[in-house]
């Protein structure tokens, strides 16, 4: 059969192009950077014919490769520094602002006892002990995956330390700034030792209507006995293109919660993989999406029940306006000697506007006889009867509207723990609904 | 007052409503009975304002306010409360909220102001007390759950809350037991009030020993075929609406 080599688009031309520019400053080991350039020279961006990203055709929607953000001036922090944080005030807070760890608008004298914070550039260039555990959570064959690993500049490794409980949630902030469509690859690690228990909330802030390019890696590798709840809050930026990945792997009986609220960026996908490596685990993913005009979120997750013993739940909402698009494909693997696995996942999308659209992927591949999984996805208009009774009690179809979809996205948000960051996030969802008023 | 005209009513090409005429003057307690499928939950609804029935023709009048021409939601800020026969369940609500909103959105439409948190509780409160109604029932999801009675007087709850001018209740009393007949009709009763008018829809003549009616009509095919007092409801009771389907027919 003849090879047939594809045609490079601008934007795989640009990519492609960006890495041997840059490489020579990008801290750490280069051999793996490589690897993983290679990798995605190879694949290309990925396309509507590669599965895993059917639904949503970067190849054919990323018309530019930005160039690469520039480390921020003081100007630029100074601006920062002004602007309200979603998550202002509710724990010790780190921030990567255009691609780079920012000390200075970074708690890390407030980090409380038990934590440890490095910026991920200075732990790879230095060879930090920590830094070895970079790319051990988050592994699979994704050409967005992949450039992230060539090309991210810095973010933050955080060590919980054996036993530590945290009560307040510790934040990172991805913050983008500038008027100009520029490109960011970070990194964070969060390794939680054995029985820890914290929450870790990220916020993407940039300025709306930028078309800005992030490639976020979020990689979370957990000892025995450890919680730990995740949250995700994509509420700003809106003409951003925003890739980000979670990669989750989990030591025995331990519970990781995740919620993932967007509503901003124009283009978002956000991918999951866990990894059950201990047993008597459970798994909780959850996520919110509230779209409108032509903005696309995809979320597809991939959980593998390596082991026998453990749970996994998941739960996505998705409220659809003007042309929005929502994708969910959620994968669940159960391997041949991974019996009692107890596996559920529903994704449910509201469709508001005419044109709106959503695809539902959720697939099983189960290699174990004992095990009880269960897949469902709805997709529809609110109920009629429904709106009719609310608005007999006196509240206005929009309100009565409003009222409905809160209840929808509630059920999802509901699985938040923090209460101080759920508020902030039904906030957001609030203000979202308040805005179609 | 409401003053029905001449309602013709259809659903789907099927004809429901056919000439319905019907007045209940200020502080009238008016009760409809009438055969299964007589158009009595369409009646309701079309006053109401549900969106799925065609008028064909015919005019309702709420103290001279066209209320075919108005939004559902504007129809219960000018006062018209419907107790659903089937009771709605809104999962991810709280009774509570949802009460608020509604409590709200009606004052607001009528341009007062929202009542504060401590006051609502206190209305709130002595409602659910006098209708037997346990506070933690209002935290829960509205009508999630409840059981067929609990439903029926979470909707007059409602209605105390709302002090509605003209009320609607198609088939309270069905699904409630005994004690809860009386609470529920204690309820209303509390209610009633010269300027407050009533339409209770039922089956059975029990209920109208405890709401009192000042007028009876039998409704027959999507039609008012008669009216008369309360003694009317105890005639049917004993003959059943055998002489009124011919006569309809
Ligand atoms: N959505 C609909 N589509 C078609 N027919 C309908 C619809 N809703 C009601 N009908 C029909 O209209 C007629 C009147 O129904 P309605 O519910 O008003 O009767 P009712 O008098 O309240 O009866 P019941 O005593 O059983 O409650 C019935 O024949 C019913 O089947
Ligand atoms: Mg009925």
């Amino acid at each position: 059969m003849a090879q047939v080599t594809p045609m490079r688009t601008a934007a795989e031309t640009q990519l492609l192009d960006l890495f041997p520019a840059v490489k020579a400053r990008l801290p750490g080991a280069a051999e793996p950077r490589q690897q993983a350039y290679d990798a995605f020279a190879k694949a290309g961006l990925p396309h509507r014919r590669v599965e895993a990203w059917k639904y949503t055709d970067l190849r054919a929607s990323l018309r530019e490769a930005a160039p690469l953000a520039d480390a921020p001036s003081a100007a630029v922090l100074g601006e920062v520094r002004t602007k309200a944080a979603p998550f202002a005030g509710l724990g010790p807070a780190l921030a990567i602002v255009d691609g780079m760890f920012e000390p200075s608008l970074s708690d890390l004298h407030g980090m409380p006892a038990g934590v440890q914070a490095v910026g991920l550039a200075g732990a790879l260039g230095t060879g930090h002990a920590l830094a070895a555990q970079v790319g051990q959570a988050a592994q699979a064959d994704d050409a967005v995956l992949a450039l992230n690993a060539a090309l991210m500049t810095d973010g933050v490794i955080l060590r919980v330390a054996a036993g530590t409980q945290l009560e307040r949630p510790l934040v990172v902030r991805f913050v983008r700034t500038g008027s100009q469509a520029r490109a960011a690859f970070t990194r964070v690690l969060l390794v939680v030792e054995e029985g820890a228990s914290l929450t870790l909330a990220e916020t993407h802030e940039g300025p709306a209507g930028v078309g800005h390019q992030d490639n976020t890696v979020v990689e979370v590798i957990t000892g025995d006995k450890a919680t730990v709840q995740h949250v995700r809050l994509n509420a700003d930026g809106g003409g951003a293109v925003d890739l980000s990945t979670l990669g989750v792997k989990l030591g025995a009986d331990c519970a990781f919660t995740s919620f993932a609220l967007v509503t901003a960026p124009a283009l978002t996908r956000h991918q999951i993989f866990v990894t059950f490596a201990g047993e008597n685990s459970r798994v909780s993913l959850n996520g919110g999406a509230l779209l409108k005009g032509r903005q696309h979120a995809d979320t597809t997750l991939v959980v593998n029940h390596a082991v026998p013993h453990c749970e996994s739940r998941e739960l996505y909402k998705h409220v659809l306006d003007g042309e929005a698009t929502g994708v969910f494909q959620g994968k669940i693997i159960v391997e041949p000697h991974a019996q009692k696995t107890d596996g559920q996942m529903m994704s449910q999308a509201v469709l508001l506007g005419d044109n709106a659209t959503m695809n539902n992927k959720p697939e099983l591949e189960i290699f174990a006889d004992d095990v009880v999984c269960a897949h469902g996805a709805t997709c529809g208009q609110l109920d009629d009867d429904l709106l009719f009774y609310l608005r007999a009690r006196g509240l206005p179809k929009p309100d009565a509207e409003a009222l409905m979809l809160q209840a929808f996205v509630g059920e999802a948000l509901e699985k938040v723990e923090d209460e101080s960051i759920r508020d902030v996030l039904e906030g957001v969802v609030e203000a979202w609904l308040r805005a179609r008023l | 007052m409401l003053e029905i005209r001449n309602l013709h009513v259809q659903i789907e090409d099927k004809k429901i409503l056919n000439g319905l005429s019907l007045t209940v003057n200020d502080g009238e307690v008016a009760a409809i009975m009438g055969p299964n499928g007589s158009g009595k939950s369409t009646l309701s609804y079309v006053i109401a304002g549900k969106e799925d029935y065609e008028v064909l023709d015919g005019e309702i009048l709420l103290d001279g306010q066209n209320l075919l021409e108005m939004e559902p939601d504007a129809r219960a800020a000018a006062g018209v409360f419907l107790a659903f026969q089937y009771p709605l369940e809104i999962p991810g609500v709280a009774t509570m909220t949802f009460l608020k909103a509604a409590l709200n959105a009606q004052r607001k439409a009528r341009g007062e102001g929202e009542l504060s948190t401590p006051e609502f509780m206190k209305k709130v409160r002595a409602g659910a007390e006098r209708l037997h109604i346990p506070q933690d029932m209002l935290k829960r999801a509205l009508n999630v759950g409840f059981s067929g009675g609990e439903k029926k007087r979470m909707e007059i709850l409602q209605m105390a809350l709302l002090e509605p001018r003209f009320c609607i209740l198609d088939e309270t009393d069905s699904g409630l037991d005994i004690d809860a007949l009386k609470i529920a009709a204690d309820g209303v009763n509390a209610l009633r009030d010269p300027k407050r008018s009533f339409l209770v829809i039922t089956h059975y003549q029990r209920l109208l020993n405890y709401i009192v009616p000042d007028t009876v009509h039998v409704m027959a095919n999507g039609r008012v075929v008669k009216s008369g007092g309360k003694e009317l409801a105890l005639e049917l009771e004993a003959n059943g609406y055998a002489d009124y389907r011919s006569q309809a027919a």
